[in-house]
């Protein structure tokens, strides 16, 4: 009965883990369909020419997102056409913090003319799926055979408050190396910035 | 009359002063290394973050219970240093903390996180514990009997 105990625990502790793990590099991305500030669902499988994707975890509030707004817009303007558009997916829960409201994202997604969707992520299913931790938080895919594979996770840059002489862009060499056939020589980095405001209760 | 007027002044002009210095690793560590047998206590928050700005009461009852004994509080914000004057400060003045608060001045996020612990996320609260002999640190939020305790027991 002991024994029996102990694997039920393990069992359910190593499901827990796995939770709370999301997505490593190398690892195939689920699809999903979210809502965005038009309305529509988003889906991964909607992007019929992407090569790629550049998944964001963002928000409206944390002033270290606020900061990365228009780096991420840079991101969408400059690979988007060249098959890695953003899907941005705001993580945090409107009732936790009302500012992360489905209208107010619409008006910031207005206000700072967002070209990408910006998707809501209501019960954080998503974000837990992928495995997010902060926004912004950054997940590279790329479009294989095999799925849309995970290529790199972690921060846009090293450089949140614009001031690091010596930056460096790790989505955009990602994007590159990818793009010339290679993997990332940087495939991880810490994702910089406000944690996710979890749904209460 | 005017005297007790003019030290009453000035005193508040002090208080109402609130300092927040800029600090590199490279000064923490040498702060560290000629702190002799003082114990930091050193406290990874911002202005933004709200479990930060939860606990930081907790760090003032430490501050308080250990004033006779070689431990320092350091409160290192990890606000943008342009927030400096416009929130930080008045946020220090507003709470008013006493313990000495300081902002991080690093570029380089991803190098700052591993130099002071290579298990960090970047996520805070986070706390660190060091002498010239032991360094702990703990990405998490501390009651004021946790903080107390893991201060007692270091080892």
């Amino acid at each position: 009965m002991k024994k029996l105990f102990l694997v039920v625990f393990l069992l359910i502790s190593g499901l827990c883990f796995a939770q709370t793990e999301g997505y490593r590099v190398g690892d195939v991305v689920k699809d999903f369909s979210l809502k965005n500030i038009d309305s529509k669902m988003v889906s991964l499988a909607d992007y019929k020419d992407a090569k790629g994707y550049i998944v964001v975890f963002t928000c409206n509030t944390c002033p270290v997102a606020k900061g990365y707004q228009e780096r991420i817009s840079a991101l969408n303007a400059s690979y988007a056409g060249k098959g890695y558009p953003v899907v941005a997916i705001n993580p945090n829960d409107a009732v936790t913090v009302p500012d992360e409201s489905f209208e107010k994202m619409q008006a910031l997604a207005n206000e700072k003319n967002f070209r990408f969707p910006y998707l809501l992520d209501p019960d954080h299913v998503v974000t837990k799926q992928f495995g997010a931790l902060k926004t912004p938080h950054v997940f590279l895919l790329s479009k294989t055979e095999k799925g849309n594979v995970v290529e790199y996770i972690g921060a846009i840059d090293n450089d949140s408050e614009g001031e690091n002489p010596d930056k460096i862009n790790y989505v955009q060499n990602a994007i590159s190396e990818l793009s010339a056939g290679k993997k990332p020589s940087i495939a991880s980095t810490k994702a910089v910035g406000c944690s996710i405001k979890w749904k209460k209760g | 009359m005017r005297i007790f007027f003019i030290i009453c002044l000035s005193l508040i002009t002090y208080s109402a002063n609130a300092q927040v210095k800029l600090l590199t690793l490279d000064e923490l560590d040498k702060r560290i290394a000629r702190g002799k047998d003082t114990t930091y206590v050193i406290n990874f928050w911002a202005t933004w973050c709200s479990p930060c700005v939860a606990e930081l009461p907790n760090f003032e009852k430490l501050r308080l219970a250990n004033l006779e004994t070689p431990v320092k509080i350091l409160l290192v914000s990890l606000d943008f240093k342009s927030k400096l004057e416009k929130e930080v400060i008045p946020f220090v003045k507003q709470n008013n903390i006493k313990a000495e608060v300081l902002l991080l001045n690093e570029r380089d996020q991803q190098r700052y996180i591993e130099r002071i612990d290579k298990k960090w996320s970047g996520a805070i609260p986070a706390t660190l514990f060091v002498n010239k002999k032991i360094r702990r640190f703990y990405e998490k939020e501390f009651t004021e009997s946790e903080l107390k305790n893991t201060l007692l027991n270091l080892k």
